[in-house]
Parts: structure tokens; sequence; C-alpha cells
């Protein structure tokens, strides 16, 4: 059976929709990514998920277990760590840990083997307050306070947010290797590029969700050329680019646009010349393959789902 | 891992992790107690300060006015009288003035409260049994003052003629006798105490209670807390046990203070005041989960507090300006004020040496408003947020 099934489930918070009938399934030992901007319903959805909210509409199970009727023997089940940072930062890196553990009814050393990786670089500091960690250390406390318990799902809201691209890079590292254990891992995050980390991802967007799948097949529904394209006035080029007659769409890529264009018969020299008869000047085109951002961006654009 | 199953062993050890979950949580809300400065003042500075300020500062009981006198008629009873007035305590001599004109400048400079004036031909007048005068002329910017001052003076010149003359009945044939009954000597300290323990107990119990579950709130770990086997109920008990046993240190701190440093009697029993004080306590802290459950962030739950419960209990409990004398809306509002019925008894126990019998009345108020806030909280009792 799947660790998570969501089935049709809505929630509105008064007139406003934040997660409009998501059904979907996550199998377990699965590392599972939710990606989309902020304001997606990432979080309401993760907030029913660990009991927190009821849905208004259809019906989840974790681990086997409803998450409306049988709460209290869920919450024993899951680990949870919230969007923002949970800790109490006047309590030391050992007293937070230590807490959470006796919460959970267990102690450190009973389930220290499924930290020890993680804990072992907070170890230096363990008597300092948690509130005077860098980012990157405070995720990691927090996710051993989520580990503690040995959950058998791993809920993880946003967990990289605020974090610099070396923590980022190294607690990714650190989910793959719980994953290799057999943990369900949801995970969600506004970061595009975090989505190729997961087994699987689904894209959402005002509370729904845009598509499911591996990271390689969703960015194998690309199926448009994709050029990236450089001029010395960026601002000018975009707009110019958007104008183009041959133009799908056209983002700002770092110091690159990626330009979609609407068929394969159109060329990069087509290109070229329509950029020079608008006076752009330093051109430079070439074709690339797609990332997972620009098929996200392309699914956005989209008037239907393609679930 | 959940246990499962109903054998006594399983149920024992579910209940001993029931218990260590619970003593480490109040175990971790001492740590945020003892860890944070501000709340450490709050809590042992406050009723400290409150105390001493009432005490010693702030008090409306006269001690050594400064008074100017203007003898016109420089006499041994001008003068005995003045003595009379300075012996009293509660005057002291800052200038003896030459002329009418003296007067006013003195109280133009506010140097002096009280000016007393002994005419010419005061002693001729006394002696060959005509009316004669002391004129009394006080600063009434601040009018309760120059009452007390203007009545302190009168009763010690009266005294100073009876003195004189004791076999000469004065002309009245009504004879007042005043007797001030639990405070013969007026100590202002026998109103504050109670008022300023009421004060803290609740500002402590109260406001402290609803700003630290508020605190969870706002930094997202009560939601932890929620999704952790943690019950509701173990995480308000946890959060209410270490405020009542500070408050409860608190209260008896400033017993003490108010016993042994201002003097205040202890006529009734201890331990009648110390159980009053604790359903005090407990009422306090279940307004302040009351709150808690009603608002999100700290700063509201502080804003909350302040207005709800110190403002009226300063203005509205009888502790700064007697309901008697307020208005009537005012006066049916003050019945709602918790710190009324508190002030109330510690008054009765510590001075009057009254029992349960005569304050059982406030008692059950106290009960009732306890059992009325705690039940509204229990109902707001959420296993879920929103």
């Amino acid at each position: 059976m799947d660790a998570i099934i969501i089935e049709n489930v809505s929630k509105s918070y008064g007139e406003t929709p934040a997660v409009s009938a998501i059904s979907l399934s996550i199998r377990p030992g699965e590392l599972f990514g939710l990606i989309g901007p902020d304001g997606a319903g990432k979080t309401t959805l993760f907030k029913i998920l660990v009991t927190l909210l009821l849905p208004d509409q259809g019906r989840a199970t974790v681990a086997g277990y409803d998450v409306v009727k049988d709460y209290k023997a869920l919450r024993q089940l899951v680990g949870y760590m919230p969007g923002r940072f949970s800790l109490y930062p006047d309590l030391s890196v050992q007293e937070n840990l230590a807490f959470f553990a006796t919460v959970f009814g267990t102690t450190i050393p009973e389930n220290y083997p499924l930290i020890q990786e993680i804990y072992s670089q907070l170890e230096p500091f363990k008597d300092r307050r948690a509130g005077q960690l860098s980012g990157g250390m405070k995720q990691k406390l927090a996710l051993c306070c989520a580990l503690i318990h040995k959950p058998e799902v791993l809920f993880l809201d946003e967990p990289t947010t605020g974090v610099d691209a070396v923590s980022r890079k190294e607690f990714w590292d650190m989910l793959r290797k719980l994953n290799e254990r057999g943990l369900t891992t949801l995970v969600s995050t506004p970061y595009m590029d975090e989505a190729s980390r997961c087994d699987r991802v689904a894209f959402m967007q005002t509370g729904t969700v845009l598509a499911v799948d591996t990271p390689s097949a969703i960015t194998n529904r690309f199926t448009k050329p994709l050029y990236a394209v450089r001029a010395t006035d960026t601002y000018q080029l975009i707009q110019d680019l958007r104008l183009a007659p041959f133009t799908e769409s056209c983002y700002a890529f770092g110091e690159f646009l990626h330009l979609t264009v609407k068929s394969a018969a159109v060329s990069d020299r087509q290109i070229d010349s329509y950029l020079l008869d608008n006076n752009h000047r330093n051109i430079k085109i070439h074709p690339i393959q797609p990332g997972i951002e620009d098929t996200f961006m392309a699914l956005m654009t989209q008037p239907e789902p393609t679930a | 891992m959940p246990l499962t199953g109903s054998s006594t062993a399983v149920r024992a050890v579910v209940e001993k992790r029931n218990m260590n979950r619970f003593t480490a949580f109040v175990k971790k809300e001492f740590f945020h107690i003892l860890r944070d400065r501000r709340t450490l003042l709050i809590l042992f500075g406050l009723p400290l300060v409150q105390v001493l300020l009432f005490g010693f500062a702030l008090t409306n009981e006269i001690k050594n006015a400064n008074i100017a006198i203007l003898d016109n008629d420089k006499s041994p009873h001008s003068q005995q009288i003045t003595n009379k007035l300075l012996a009293s305590g509660y005057f002291q001599l800052r200038k003896n003035l030459r002329s009418n004109d003296d007067i006013e400048r003195a109280f133009r400079k506010g140097t002096i409260k009280l000016a007393v004036v002994f005419p010419a031909g005061f002693t001729e007048n006394y002696e060959h049994g005509h009316s004669t005068r002391i004129q009394l002329l006080a600063d009434a910017t601040e009018q309760n003052t120059a009452i007390s001052l203007t009545n302190y003076a009168t009763a010690i010149i009266r005294d100073y003629v009876t003195d004189l003359n004791p076999n000469v009945q004065p002309p009245l044939t009504i004879d007042v006798r005043s007797r001030m009954v639990f405070n013969p000597e007026l100590k202002g300290a026998f109103v504050f105490v109670p008022g300023v323990m009421a004060m803290v107990l609740l500002l402590v119990s109260a406001l402290m209670t609803s700003v630290t579950i508020a605190r969870e709130r706002e930094t997202g770990t009560l939601e932890v807390l929620m999704v952790s086997p943690l019950s509701q109920g173990q995480i308000l008990l946890g959060k209410v046990v270490p405020y009542l046993l500070l408050s409860f240190l608190n209260g008896c701190i400033i017993i003490a203070l108010g016993v042994f440093v201002l003097k205040v009697p202890l006529n009734g029993s201890l331990l009648l005041l110390l159980s009053e004080t604790l359903l005090f306590i407990f009422l306090a802290l279940s307004i302040g989960i009351f709150i808690s459950s009603i608002v999100d962030t700290q700063l509201v739950a502080m804003f909350a507090s302040l207005m709800a419960m110190l403002l009226p209990t300063i203005f509205l409990s009888g502790f700064m300006f007697p309901i008697e004398s307020m208005p009537k809306p005012l006066q049916l509002v003050s019945n709602l004020i918790p710190a009324k019925y508190f002030i109330n008894i510690v008054k009765g126990i510590m001075i009057k040496g009254a029992g349960l019998r005569y304050l059982w009345q406030p008692t059950l108020v106290l009960v009732g408003m306890s059992v009325f806030f705690m039940g509204l909280s229990l109902r707001n009792l959420k296993t879920r947020l929103s």
C-alpha cells in the first residue's frame, strides 16, 4: 500500500481556496517533492497530512492511518518539520534534542544511529543555544529533532528556505541518505533546481497539481526547441523576443534568456537576424536541453494541467 | 513507536512515558523563565519595586509637610502652638514670615503647603475671653493634601485649647468622638499591600502565561508540539505549573515584605491567606490561558492582558480609588474585577483577622470565575490548528 494517499482533498480559508481537489499517491520509501511558488498550497497540504488541519473535502491516509480519524496514532508515526525555524532558541542544541526525544517517548541513545551522521556535525556545538546557530545548522538540528523518534514518514515543509546554497546541497545529500534507509519523505520547496534531487515531484500552483512524474520524465515532456539567448541590453532583448512572431515564451534565467520557439522549423540563424534587425549587439544564441524549471514555466502557462 | 495492547505492563510503560513527557515539558518551561532576563526581572523585580515604591515613596500619608508661620502676636501662646504643630511630625517649619505679602510669595514658589497666621492681639483677645482667630492657608492645588493638612492643624490647635482649659466645656453640646477601627494610625500600607499583591499576581500569572503560549505559536514550536503525543491538556498544565509555583513564591514575598518591612498586621490565619492567594493565582492563570487561546501573537497577548486586566485592576478594584465614590455604571463594572474580591479577602484576613465565615462570599466569586475561565479555555482547546 502507498505510504501517503491523498484523494480529492480540498481546503479553503474562508472564501479563498488553498488546496483544490488534489489527489496524489506516494510510495513507501520514496523521496517525493512538492514544488511550487509561494501560495501554491504546499503548506496547507502538509498541515492536512500531519493532522494539523482538517480537509474540507476528500480523505487522506498516511502510513495507512486516516489523517482525520486516526490522528492520535498518526502523531506518533510522523516526523514533521514546519516551514519556519521551530526549535526553542533559548535551549541548547542538546536540550532541544533531548526535549523532543522525551516528548515522543524515546531517548537520544535509543535512536542515535538514525541521526548520528547529521548530529555528529552539531556535536561540537551541543551546548550552544539553538538561536545562535547558523541557518544551515538550525535546519540540521530541526531535522534531528524531527527524526529522533524514528518516524515512518517524514514531512519537511520548505526545509531549505533561507539557507545558503552549500548548506542546501548538504541538506539534500542528507535526505538522500536517509531515504536510502527506506524512510518515506515528503518535502516541499519553492526552489525548482531542487526538484531534480527527488524520486518524483508534483508541481503545484494555486492549489492544484499541474504534473506528477520523475524529474527526467517531466523534462521529457518539454518537446519544443529551446535556446539560450544573450545580448548587451537584456531588458530590451526580452521585450523584443516576446514580440517576435516565432516566440512561444521567453524568461530570464541568470545571465541568459531561455527562449522557447513555436516549432522546430525556427533556426538560430532566423533568431539572430531578427535581433540584428532590432539593433542588438553581442548576440549569442545556442540550443539547450530543457531543465526542470523550463518545464515548470511551460506547465504554468498552459491553460490546462497535464496530470 | 505506538504502544498497543492492554496488558498492565504496557500501560505502566505508557504512563511512565506520559509522566516523563510532562516533566520534560515543565523543565523546559523553567529553562525559558530562568534564561530570560526580562522575565526574571518582571517576576521578581516587579513585586519588590512595587511594594517598596508604594510603601515609602508613593504614599498619601502626610509626613513633614513644609509650613510657614506668620506670627504677628509673638506671645508664649503663639510660640507654644507653633511648637506643638512642629512636634506632631506632620509639619516642618520652612520659614518664619514677616508680612502677608510673604505668604503669597511662598505659595507661588511652591515651597510651602500650609501657612499659619497668628493675628496681632491674639493673646490679648484670648485672655480677655473674646473669641480669637488663627488663620490657616493651604495650597489647594493638591486638594486632598490641603484638606488633610488643615484638618491636622485644626485638631492640634483644638487640643491645645482643651489642654489649657480642661474644665471649660466647649459651647458644643454634641460631642463627636471618632475612632479609626482596624487602622488607628491610618497607615496607607494597609490599603496598598493587598492591592499590589493583586496587581503583581495578576500581571505575573496572566500576562506571563498568555505571552508564553503565544510565543510558542509564533515560533512554530506549538505546531510541532501538537503533532507530538503530548495532549493539549498536558501542554496547558505544563505551562501552568511553573507559573503557579513562581507566582506563589511571589505572593509569599509580598506578604513577608508587607508584614516585616511595612508592618502590616497579620491578624487572621496565614493558612487561609495562602490558600486564598493560591486560588487567586489559579484564577489569574486561567484568565491568561483564556487570553492565549484567543490571540495569535505575543504582542496582542501582552496588550490584551494589560488592557483587560492591569488597568481595570488599578482603577476599578478599589485599590487606588474607592469604589463607593465611582459613578453607578463603573461600580457595576467593578463587580467583574477579580482583584476587587481578592483585595477584600486579603484585607479581611490580614487586618480584620476575619475567617472564612466572613469571607465565603468573595471566595465563592473567585472560585466561580476560575471555573468559568478554565471551562472556556478547555472548550477552546484544540487538537488542531484554526
